[in-house]
Parts: structure tokens; C-alpha cells; sequence
């Protein structure tokens, strides 16, 4: 059977050149909104699963869920850090990090509102723990000073946040000494001090979580059954990289729900707007769909070729709009993260899954759109067409 | 008459695409109207906030309790008329997705400051009664089926372990912009169980006070002596309105409703696209009628009206059925969203605006068709009917 040639279609396309740019801008904007509420879910989610390290553990108490809840008293502390399998650095000691996590309110950049800032106690042990935060400018604090480092997000978004800068807070003055680069993880939004220095400054009794490297990866179900097993330790231990990825489910989970919810609704509209386009190409080419059909074009013909219309509108409406939100991927976000309650900076992160999703989505609103007309079109009676011409 | 006569006759002359038309704009009318409501409800905390209370926290941020002897030095300073405190609790109940705020407060002094908070006087006496006692809101009690004397467990995210707690009263707001879905526990039992859990350490704290005033107008001067009292102590205080402490909340999802924002806009334009191609079509396949119109002596601000008028009916009848959509939606949404949103009203602003953007719709979409109609060479167009 014949095809109708490409190249008629689109042509078609542009002989109605108004009418084709309307529908396909609003299928953009509707592909646009689609796309960039994945890539924030996505962004936020890529945030924390790059924040935890797959042999690391982290402790926390029973059911806190978040470092703010949980308290972990020195002597746990002490308990944990002889635990069995746990690695031990360059000069020999173990590579565990016992650290205190308090909020701390500091004004946004631009609108001057506060908002929460995690401010870690964390020790060099700290830094060889994570390997993917490096120091961008300045040095590490020194142990035992007020001295502190900020994460790049923080330097960012936060006013008076910068390499020499003194913040006031906990009753005492912090010179910041050091900007942390942390490799898009969550670490880029968090301020680091020396634990005890701030477990002081802040009265607390204990840490907040303890984190450790093992030796080997595989032995976490081991370790994890000693601390349970342990009745002076009523702690649990996670995998980092389950931990934060936890962290991020909250919010990736309504932003994600809240945006694919949006989108469905906008591409009713959208696909409203596909089919009155359509309808009107049917109904100004009555006098070609019977010439065509006089030729011998079958139906199925007719139905593929105002399909296919159909498809290559909401095609270049799908491209420009995941052209448009491509560009969003400049641009940095940042929002308190419900589970943390504290900032979290992030990226909007375009994933080929997500593209392919986007550009799915619009071909659906374009199949879905083009069919009823392309069938009626299909339809029509040889002789009535040309009796219409 | 003829006029709307003819408008009628004519939006429905293609009566599916017009059909098509006006569900599109149903959809992204009742869509605004609902984005717009979210953002509402998120600024809710702080519509139903009095000017006559403040808050006082910890300068360093909300997760920094204070001590409790701050309330005896709060209660002393000039024009505080009443105080109470309250410590976010953070429980779960059953599952995760069943939260709802609970706040250990202060019982008496909490309820002398929330007079928003309406309860039975048998039912208060008995929750100030009861240690272990809790009040809910009625929307709360009716979402979990809960009924006096029932007792209510909570695990602790912040207090560890599992509390157990029995309903003794159930308040409903005094008015609809109140939120009914709190907890409201007694202070002192939570303190007591951690003095005897902790051996005394970590007991005697508070998240935030709560500040009566009698004048509005003192709120600034208030705030600065409360902070200037507890200056360069080891717990510096920062003391705001409520309102201003609610919209404390309400930045911190800023970015996210920002987004809103503009995503309501967008969905606006995209229906302005639709209706405007629409409106594109409909002129072309009438610009013999037009031009007959002009021929028979019709003036050219006659075809701009038709097209106006038409276009502007198709937006007002879609419009208005957006409308009246939007109201079951939200309560739908509302039901599926449970407790993340207390407090979820369509407002009147809402309702004004929805209709203001179909109006809007209306006029624009007919503006470059109407503007083109009205300057045909009518040889030109007559040459069309042939």
C-alpha cells in the first residue's frame, strides 16, 4: 500500500503556518512544564544519592529518621567506634566521625529572609570520610578553633557568607576560613566546624549521627545486627547511600506527584488544541483527501498521513519545549528540604530517560489529539469530496 | 438581541470544535483556580495568625530550644498580658503518611492565647485534668474516627520511643481559617517522662514562647525588649509576630511556589493559544461572510463586534463552567491531599481572578483575527465565496 510522502505533510504544517505555531507553543509549554518538574525531582534525588558513599554507614537513633532528631551520647559513641570491620585511614586510626548537626538561621541572598543551614561538627576524619568534598578556596579549619568552612551553595545563596567573612552565632564569632567544593552533593549546602568546638558553642551533650567506613562493603548486615543486638546502644545503623537517598523521597515524591499531576491536566488543553487543528486541516482539505483517494491513496493512507501530521506537530512541539527546559539545566534552585528542614541546593538534572519521557508524552498528546480527526478524515466519501472541491 | 442572536448561532455553527474549545477551557480555568488555592492554602498558617501574639525562639533557629525559666523573666517585661510554650513533637502515628502537627503545650495559658480554639467546657476541664490527655481538631477526630476516651499512640521521631496518649477534648475553630487538624498535648507530661528518662539532663526546655499583648500597635517595641532582655545570654532570643513567623515557613518553600506561580500563569497562556487558533479559524472560514456583511453596508466595527462577542461568549460560558468545577475539584484534592493542607478554601479572590483570566482569554484571542477582519478588501473577500 502507498504511503502519503513526508514531505506533503509536512508541508501542510506550513502552509498554515499561525495555526501550527500556536498548537505546537502550546504543546511546548505543556512538554516544557512536564520535563522540568522530572529534572527537579531528578535534581534533588541526584543531589543526595551523590551525598552518600557506598561503604559508608551512618548511625542514628532509633527512629529519628534525620540527623536533627537524633542523639547519640559519648558513650554510644564509644560502643560504635570499637565495632568490628570498620576501616582504618592512612595513619592508622579508624575512620569513624562522630558528628553534632544543629540548624542555624541565616539570611537568603537577594530577599534577606532566613532560612536553615546545617552547620555540621566534623573533624579531618570528616573529610576522609567523604571523598567527594574538596576545598575549593582557603583550608580547612583548624581542630580546637572557631573556625569554620562553607559549602559553595551556602556562599551563594547566603548573605555574609564568604572566605574571611566572620558569622555570629552560638554566642561566639566564626571566622570562615575555607570554601567547600562538594561535587553537587548535599555537603555543598551545609557549613562544617570542628565538633567539639561547636558541641560546646552549642551546650549539646551528644552527636547527632556517628559515620564510619568499613572495610569491606558486603559486611554491613553483619554490623548492622551487632548494633542492634547491642541493648546499650538503642541506635540504627543505615547504608549512607539509603540514608540520604530517605532524605530526598519526600520532597522528590511531591514535587514529582504535584508536577506529573500539573502536566496531565495542561495536556488536556494541549491536546484540545491538537485536535481543533487538526479538525480545521481535515476540514480546509476535503477537495485533496477525494483527490488523493481518486488517485488510489487508500484510506489507511488518508488515516497515516493526518496522523502522521499529528505526530510531527506535537514532535516539534515536544523539541521546543525540551529545548527550553534543557536551558533550565543552568539554573541553580534551592528549597527547605522537608525531611532536613534545612536548605538544600540543587540542579535541574535532564536525564535521557527523562527526555525520552518528555518526548513521549507529547507524541501521546499528539496521537491522542490527531486521531479522531485523521479518522474522519479517512472516512470521507470519495464523491462527497470532490463534490466539495 | 439580534446581535446575541447571531453570536449564539454562530459560536455553535462548528459545534465541536467550540465544544472542544470551552473543555479546554474548563480544564485550564478550574487548573488555575486550583494552583491558586494550593498557594492560598500554604499561606494559610499565617491568615489565621493574630496580631495580638508573638512568638519568641531561639536566635539560632527553631531546632534550639529554650530554657523554661525564660518564662518567669517573659512574664515580668512591660505589656505582656499572657505566656505559654510549646515543643513541636513530631510523632508518627501508624504510618508515615498520616501526619498532622502535634504541639506539647502549656495547657491553660495555650488555650487563654488560642481563643480561635473552641471547646466544650467539660471537655476542657477534663484535658487539663488528664496528664496524659490530648486535644484534637474536629476535622482531625473525623479523619481517623477518633472519639473521646480513645487512646491515641504516637511514635516519637524526637522523643524516642512510643507514647500513648487519651482523647479528652475535641476543639472546632471559631471560624473557617482555622486549622483543625492539631494535637495539642500537655507540656509537663512530656517533660516529666524525659527528666525520668534522661536522669534530669535534657528536661526543662522549650521549642517556643508564646506571647500575649493586648495592643497590635506595641508588637515591634514588645519584641525589642523581650530581645534585649535575653541579649548576649547563652540563649539569645528572636521574638517576631506570629504572622511573621508563619511566613517563616511559608519562605522556606519559596522556590516551590514560585513554581506554582508560574505554572498558573502558563496554563493560562497555553488555553490563550488554543482559543486564539480558534478564533484564527473561525475568521478564515468566514471571510466571505464578512465580506458580504461589509458589502451590505455593515460597518467594519460591526464584524470586530461579532468576533468579540463570540469569542468572548465561548470564554464566559467555558469560563464560568471552570468555575463551578473548581469547587468539587478542590474538595476532591483537598480529601486526597488528607492533612498536608489544614486549611483549603477557594477564595473570593481566586473566583474573581479565574473569571478575569477567562475575560482576558476572551479578548486576546480575538484581538488579531478581529484586527485583520476588519481591514478586508472586500472584493477581495467576495472573491472567496465563488
Amino acid at each position: 500500500m502507498a504511503a502519503v510522502p513526508l514531505i506533503y505533510i509536512a508541508r501542510n504544517l506550513w502552509v498554515r503556518r499561525v495555526t501550527t505555531l500556536l498548537t505546537a507553543a502550546g504543546m511546548a509549554l505543556v512538554v516544557f512544564v512536564f520535563a522540568t518538574v522530572l529534572m527537579m525531582s531528578e535534581g534533588i534525588r541526584a543531589t543526595l544519592v551523590a551525598t552518600g558513599q557506598p561503604d559508608n554507614v551512618i548511625v542514628l537513633r532509633k527512629g529519628a529518621g534525620a540527623e536533627i532528631n537524633s542523639g547519640i551520647s559519648r558513650s554510644q559513641a564509644a560502643v560504635l567506634e570499637t565495632l568490628p570491620g570498620i576501616a582504618l585511614g592512612p595513619l592508622g586510626g579508624a575512620l569513624v566521625s562522630k558528628e553534632p548537626v544543629v540548624l542555624n538561621n541565616l539570611p537568603k541572598r537577594g530577599s534577606g529572609k532566613p532560612s536553615n543551614v546545617t552547620l555540621r561538627g566534623t573533624s579531618a576524619t570528616g573529610l576522609a570520610l567523604r571523598p567527594q568534598v574538596r576545598l575549593a578556596e582557603g583550608r580547612m579549619f583548624k581542630p580546637g578553633s572557631s573556625e569554620v568552612v562553607a559549602g559553595r551553595a551556602v556562599a551563594r545563596g547566603f548573605e555574609g557568607v564568604a572566605l574571611g567573612s566572620v558569622l555570629r552565632f552560638a554566642g561566639r564569632d566564626w571566622t570562615v576560613v575555607g570554601l567547600l567544593d562538594a561535587g553537587r552533593s548535599g555537603f555543598d549546602s551545609e557549613i562544617w566546624g570542628d565538633a567539639e568546638q561547636i558541641m560546646q558553642a552549642f551546650r549539646r551533650q551528644s552527636f547527632s549521627s556517628v559515620v564510619f567506613r568499613l572495610d569491606d562493603a558486603g559486611d554491613f548486615e553483619r554490623v548492622r545486627q551487632l548494633v542492634d543486638d547491642d541493648p546499650r546502644l538503642t541506635l540504627e545503623a543505615k547504608r549512607e547511600v539509603r540514608f540520604y537517598a530517605e532524605q530526598s523521597e519526600a520532597l522528590a515524591n511531591f514535587i514529582g506527584i504535584l508536577g506529573t499531576s500539573l502536566a496531565v491536566i495542561f495536556s488536556i488543553g494541549a491536546t484540545v488544541g491538537a485536535t481543533i487543528t487538526m479538525f480545521g486541516s481535515v476540514a480546509s482539505r476535503v477537495g485533496e483527501i477525494g483527490t488523493l483517494r481518486a488517485l488510489g491513496f487508500r484510506r489507511g493512507a488518508v488515516l497515516g498521513a493526518f496522523l502522521g501530521e499529528a505526530l510531527l506537530l506535537s514532535l516539534v512541539g515536544g523539541l521546543v519545549g525540551l529545548a527550553a527546559a534543557s536551558a533550565m539545566q543552568s539554573v541553580d534552585v534551592s528549597t527547605t528540604n522537608f525531611s532536613t528542614f534545612s536548605e538544600l541546593a540543587f540542579q535541574f538534572t535532564l536525564t535521557p530517560a527523562i527526555a525520552l519521557k518528555a518526548l513521549l508524552f507529547a507524541l501521546a498528546m499528539g496521537v491522542i489529539g490527531g486521531f479522531v480527526p485523521a479518522w474522519r478524515a479517512a472516512r470521507l466519501k470519495i464523491v462527497d469530496c470532490l463534490r466539495a472541491a | 438581541m439580534f446581535l446575541l442572536r447571531l453570536l449564539i448561532r454562530n459560536a455553535f455553527r462548528h459545534r465541536l470544535r467550540t465544544v472542544l474549545t470551552m473543555v479546554g477551557l474548563v480544564v485550564a480555568i478550574s487548573a488555575f483556580g486550583l494552583l491558586r488555592t494550593i498557594v492560598d492554602a500554604w499561606y494559610a498558617g499565617a491568615e489565621a495568625s493574630s496580631s495580638t501574639r508573638l512568638i519568641t525562639r531561639s536566635a539560632t533557629s527553631l531546632s534550639v530550644p529554650l530554657p523554661l525559666s525564660y518564662a518567669q523573666r517573659l512574664r515580668a517585661i512591660d505589656g505582656v498580658t499572657g505566656i505559654s510554650w510549646s515543643n513541636w513533637f513530631g510523632g508518627i502515628y501508624v504510618s508515615e503518611r498520616n501526619f498532622f502537627p502535634q504541639f506539647a503545650v502549656d495547657g491553660p495559658g495555650y488555650l487563654a492565647l488560642y481563643p480561635e480554639f473552641v471547646l466544650k467546657d467539660d471537655q476542657r476541664l477534663a484535658w487539663l485534668r488528664d496528664r496524659q490527655g490530648v486535644v484534637v481538631g474536629r476535622k482531625l477526630a473525623a479523619k481517623f474516627g477518633w472519639k473521646l476516651g480513645d487512646t491515641i499512640p504516637l511514635r516519637g521521631t524526637i522523643f524516642a520511643g512510643t507514647w500513648s496518649f487519651t482523647l479528652r477534648a475535641i476543639y472546632e475553630g471559631a471560624d473557617a481559617s482555622v486549622d483543625e487538624n492539631q494535637m495539642l498535648m500537655h507540656w509537663a507530661y512530656l517533660n516529666e517522662t524525659l527528666r525520668a528518662r534522661n536522669r534530669g539532663r535534657s528536661s526543662d526546655f522549650v521549642g517556643v514562647y508564646v506571647i500575649g499583648i493586648r495592643d497590635p500597635a506595641n508588637a515591634a517595641l514588645i519584641s525589642q525588649r523581650i530581645d534585649a532582655q535575653f541579649k548576649n545570654s547563652l540563649a539569645e532570643t528572636l521574638t517576631e509576630t506570629e504572622k511573621a513567623f508563619q511566613l517563616g515557613f511559608v519562605a522556606m518553600s519559596e522556590a516551590i511556589l514560585v513554581a506554582l506561580q508560574a505554572v498558573s500563569s502558563i496554563i493560562v497562556v497555553i488555553i490563550m493559544a488554543v482559543m486564539a487558533n480558534t478564533m484564527t479559524m473561525t475568521a478564515r472560514e468566514r471571510l466571505a461572510e464578512y465580506a458580504t456583511l461589509k458589502a451590505l453596508g455593515f460597518s467594519p466595527g460591526f464584524v470586530v463586534r461579532l468576533l468579540f462577542g463570540e469569542s468572548l461568549l465561548i470564554a464566559l460560558i467555558g469560563g464560568l463552567a471552570g468555575l463551578l468545577l473548581t469547587l468539587p475539584l478542590a474538595a476532591a484534592f483537598s480529601g486526597l491531599a488528607g492533612t498536608l493542607f489544614p486549611v483549603f478554601r477557594v477564595s473570593g479572590t481566586t473566583m474573581a481572578l479565574q473569571a478575569g483570566a477567562a475575560l482576558l482569554v476572551g479578548m486576546v484571542a480575538a484581538a488579531w483575527p478581529a484586527w485583520k477582519m476588519s481591514r478586508i478588501n472586500i472584493v477581495a473577500g467576495l472573491r472567496n465565496l465563488a
